[in-house]
């Protein structure tokens, strides 16, 4: 990136910043990937885990996706209907709010655009629901036009329970809290409420190209 | 005259975590060869819940932000400032800085407390289970209770690879039951091994509210742990370290 030219940069930080006596940068993100990486976040090429309590285990034949509340006819996907859905293949950036991000993770699942469109929502706002009890919100504006999937694969495999197997939500323009693992439905709701993570601390939102981490970002 | 009286006062400000501050780092103590502890000074310092973290943010002349987060490990009553209790990861950005650099008297920039799920607000009995630097969050909750409220019951389960890695190690008491899991100090006669059902039914916890921190896979055997001795999944709190330096 050359632009602001680092001269400038450094010439603003010291007229209005902070600078860590003696520190030295040791993370590059190679140039070609410097612009997908969002501020005070890194580059991580594991996959860490952030769960806030034990790992629930679904079985794929007790598993289904509801989309209830505020829509013209509340629906339920089997696991088994759920795969006679269109399965898509995507390719991602994703970042989690504990600072890590990886870069070209790979899902299959199915479009939130196609289940959607079967049960005409009728209201703005979501409320996913996880098995073991998760919830996130988001307006369905986020969740439209290719912004979020249903997947029950990673790099071609079922998706490992620790992350969310065997379906988990995949919202790549949020931090991954939004991805809610171990996903059991939405209901679509006519205002907005806190879920789990936006009660206990996290950013409404979660834009992490805005830094919307915590509460007032 | 009366126009002064009757303008209202300006509102005060509420303190909200979030805003950056620069901190003075007033004491390092070394606990193990790669775990110290750093008190931080803060001007804009507010009390947090035993759980909580605190944002570090590091900046360097271009202006390159690498942050990180990290769990207080003092009692909120040791008021103006937190004890951060940090494992240096070698091939990190953030916690090399602060071992190989930062000294006494420097400045941090942090902010925080934040998030309001991994904290104990007083509830009773209460089981902690640690591995390694999952000690440090533990480690502010069972301050807090020595400070508050003595009597609580409490006790932590604390697994370690070796003698050189027990943090804290002078103030563990009788609330803590020990385990290494690959070489004891000689003479012990102690726990070895990981953390198992013997373990956990020796600290004689099985109902109240569960603490698991530690790296995933032993958060998945801590948690697993605490619902077969008869936790309802809905009373056990977890943090999970992924990578991260």
């Amino acid at each position: 990136m050359s632009f602001p030219p680092a001269r400038l940069r450094r010439k603003l930080r010291a007229l209005n910043g902070f600078v860590s006596r003696g520190f030295k940068r040791r993370r590059q993100a190679p140039e070609e990937l410097a612009d997908r990486l969002p501020p005070g976040q890194y580059v991580e090429s594991g996959w860490p885990v952030l769960t806030a309590g034990p790992t629930p285990d679904v079985p794929t034949d007790e598993w289904s996706f509801r989309i209830d509340g505020m829509v013209g006819e509340a629906k339920e996907w089997s696991w088994e209907e759920f795969h006679k859905l269109p399965f898509e293949t995507i390719t991602k950036d994703i970042h989690c709010v504990t600072k890590w991000s990886k870069f070209d993770a790979t899902f299959g699942g199915v479009s939130l655009d196609v289940l959607l469109d079967q049960v005409e929502p009728l209201d703005a706002y979501a409320m996913f629901y996880s098995y073991g009890g998760y919830t996130t919100n988001l307006p369905i504006e986020e969740i439209s036009d290719g912004k979020a999937w249903v997947v029950t694969e990673y790099d071609g495999e079922p998706l490992p329970r620790e992350h969310g197997g065997p379906a988990r939500m995949v919202v790549p323009h949020l931090y991954f809290w939004k991805s809610a693992k171990w996903v059991h439905g939405l209901t679509v709701m006519d205002h907005d409420e806190p879920g789990f993570w936006e009660m206990n601390g996290y950013n409404n939102h979660g834009d992490p190209w805005k830094e919307e981490r915590y509460w007032g970002d | 005259m009366g126009g002064l009286m009757e303008s209202p006062l300006p509102p005060v400000e509420q303190r909200v975590p979030g805003r950056w501050q620069i901190g003075t780092v007033s004491r390092i103590k070394v606990e193990t060869p790669r775990v110290k502890s750093f008190r931080i000074e803060l001007p804009m310092w507010m009390p947090h819940l035993p759980g909580q973290h605190y944002d570090v943010r590091l900046t360097d002349p271009d202006g390159y932000h690498a942050e990180r987060s990290y769990s207080i490990a003092s009692s909120p009553l040791d008021e103006g400032g937190v004890e951060l209790t940090i494992d240096k990861l070698e091939d990190g950005e953030v916690s090399p800085y602060f071992h190989d650099v930062v000294v006494e008297g420097d400045q941090v920039e942090v902010r925080g407390p934040f998030t309001s799920y991994f904290v104990w607000r007083g509830e009773k009995p209460v089981l902690l289970i640690g591995g390694g630097s999952g000690v440090v969050p533990l480690m502010c909750m069972l301050r807090h209770r020595r400070r508050t409220m003595p009597e609580l019951p409490m006790r932590l389960v604390y697994s370690v690879r070796h003698p050189d890695d027990v943090i804290y190690e002078e103030e563990m008491g009788d609330e803590t039951l020990l385990t290494f899991t690959r070489k004891p100090p000689e003479g012990w006669n102690g726990h070895t091994g990981h953390v198992d059902a013997e373990l956990i039914a020796e600290a004689g916890i099985d109902d109240g509210i569960a603490f698991v921190c530690g790296s995933n896979g032993f958060v998945e055997t801590g948690s697993q742990l605490a619902m077969d001795a008869g936790f309802d999944p809905q009373r056990i709190r977890t943090e999970r370290f992924g990578p991260t330096g």
